[in-house]
């Protein structure tokens, strides 16, 4: 279909983040073939997340964790009908590139990847496709914000199968916002100077080894620091009025059984991410429907112990206080 | 007036606000409730399916009865408006996808639609369109679907480069975009229906 490009506009703000907001209320599940995402789609996900191996998988074997084949999500993209999403690696803009051109309804820009940039992560403002990135307190949230993701999720500890590192995420989030509400506008203003000085690590190592210092430098893509703190701190008062964030906030990493879905609700999120869960669980179809229906019904608890019955096997689960520093995923990019 | 917005799935809290926004520039008094369950809807005046995923949203109707709920209703000449995946709920037909993937839909409107008629996300788009009844809105199209045909009984209210993107059958309102990501006016329009 053609139509006059002139009267229309793509890949603007209102249609990324409106894009995430119909997944509101939803489940999306990660999937690892085309049979997978079927049954998915049919126990009611709202979306996929198509990878070559889900996170517990990944966790396992080690290594580079990459970009799945684009081969392996295309053949998901042709098995449903739902929209479907993939993961590239922090700050690997040629992979994000690549995602965008297969076609991929949003990217997944996670740290359940081997990052790729120790600095920065993509400025997703540049992008038509809508991206989300992964949380663990409200500075990592309004950074990426900032930068445009149209979803902002909790990283948890994905591939754990244990969801307290999920609910930990959500409550410090849920806490920043509360003390955001409480806090003059002057003392905003110097959380956003807290907030932005991620950005001018770059510049302050290279300062450090060459002694010299810039007037207005650029410190990233082509901002100075001093406007990425105005832009930070427009994004703090906006989570003040509106006592949220100002797009959609979906739990991720360790959710498992519909009771950890429901709960992840009840602390307020929009959505759950259900990734190693589904596949790593004895019966996938089952247990799928059931998370779609605990989230529908996260308040009611006769259902959400209803559709818990005899589920069989959840995912085995690791204990995460008894990970090392090293095998953590959450720390990836902040 | 109390209106229900059917909460199972979607930018339920959308259009609840933008429906409250609409009785407060009317100053109709009622309000506003995201139905996830049985039993509500027969009391309510009017009736709202959000966008979402209609595959989602079409299961969850069916599996907690609401659907033969908004059916009694639209039966009792209740106004109902669904935006996007709404619209695909309320048709009466649907295309190759609405049959793979073996989703119910309620019948409601003599229309024809396409899935996903434009593309993926990355062809998703807002635009400037006019709406009989209404006046220019900004219409945001998000995986959004296209109306192929409609019955006699169907009022076209908006094209969108000759394709059908808003019809009206009676109270009932079917769109192909979301009014809710962008004003009132659609929701004012449609509570005075």
């Amino acid at each position: 279909m053609r139509f006059d490009l002139e009267k229309l506009r793509f890949g603007t703000e209102l249609v990324k983040r409106g894009f995430a907001k119909m997944q509101k209320g939803g489940v999306i599940m990660d999937v690892t073939n085309a049979e997978q995402a079927v049954i998915a789609e049919e126990a009611g996900a709202v979306a996929v997340m198509a990878l070559h191996k889900v996170p517990a998988d990944i966790r396992a074997s080690g290594g580079v964790a990459r970009m799945a084949d684009p081969k392996k999500i295309e053949e998901i993209m042709d098995a449903v009908t739902i929209p479907v999403m993939a993961k590239c690696r922090i700050g690997h803009i040629a992979e994000a590139r690549a995602l965008e051109a297969l076609g991929v309804d949003m990217i997944d820009e996670s740290e359940v990847l081997t990052p790729a940039d120790t600095f920065f992560h993509i400025y997703k403002k540049n992008f038509v496709v809508p991206f989300v990135c992964g949380a663990r307190s409200l500075g990592e949230a309004v950074r990426r914000i900032w930068e445009g993701a149209a979803m902002i999720r909790t990283k948890g500890e994905a591939g754990t199968g244990n969801v307290v590192e999920a609910v930990k995420h959500m409550r410090l989030i849920n806490q920043a916002i509360y003390t955001l509400k409480k806090i003059p506008d002057e003392k905003i203003y110097e959380v956003a100077v807290k907030y932005a000085s991620r950005y001018a690590e770059l510049s302050r190592l290279v300062k450090e080894e060459m002694g010299v210092v810039l007037e207005n430098e650029i410190v990233y893509e082509n901002f100075t620091l001093a406007e990425i703190v105005e832009g930070i701190n427009e994004i703090l008062l906006e989570i003040r009025d509106l006592g949220r964030l100002p797009v959609v906030n979906f739990a991720a990493g360790g959710i498992a059984t519909p009771a950890d879905a429901a709960l992840m609700m009840q602390l307020g999120a929009d959505g759950v991410f259900v990734g190693s869960g589904i596949f790593k669980s004895s019966n996938p179809e089952k247990f799928a429907r059931a998370i779609v229906e605990a989230v529908e019904h996260y308040d009611q608890p006769e259902v959400v112990a209803e559709v818990s019955k005899e589920l069989g096997e959840a995912m085995k689960g690791l204990e995460v206080s008894k990970l090392a520093e090293g095998e953590l995923l959450q720390t990836r990019g902040a | 007036m109390k209106v229900a917005v059917v909460g199972v799935q979607g930018d339920v809290e959308e259009h609840i606000v933008a429906t409250e926004k609409s009785m407060k520039n009317l100053g109709i008094q009622g309000e506003v409730l995201a139905v996830r369950e049985p039993g509500i809807i027969p009391e309510c005046d009017a009736i709202i399916i959000p966008g979402g995923e209609s595959t989602t949203i079409s299961k969850l109707i069916s599996r907690d009865s609401i659907a033969e709920e908004i059916i009694e209703s639209a039966r009792e000449g209740k106004r109902i408006m669904g935006t996007c995946a709404g619209l695909i709920v309320l048709a009466k037909e649907g295309d190759e996808q609405v049959e793979r993937t073996k989703t119910k839909l309620l019948g409601l409107l003599d229309v024809k639609v396409k899935r996903n008629a434009f593309g993926r996300q990355r062809e998703s788009f807002q635009t400037k369109l006019q709406m009989k009844y209404v006046g220019e809105i900004d219409g945001v199209f998000i995986r959004a679907p296209l109306i192929e045909s409609v019955g006699k009984e169907v009022e076209i209210l908006a094209k969108f480069e000759d394709r059908i993107v808003a019809v009206k059958q009676g109270k009932i309102l079917g769109l192909a975009f979301h009014p809710e990501l962008s004003s009132t006016k659609v929701h004012e329009y449609f509570l005075s229906l």
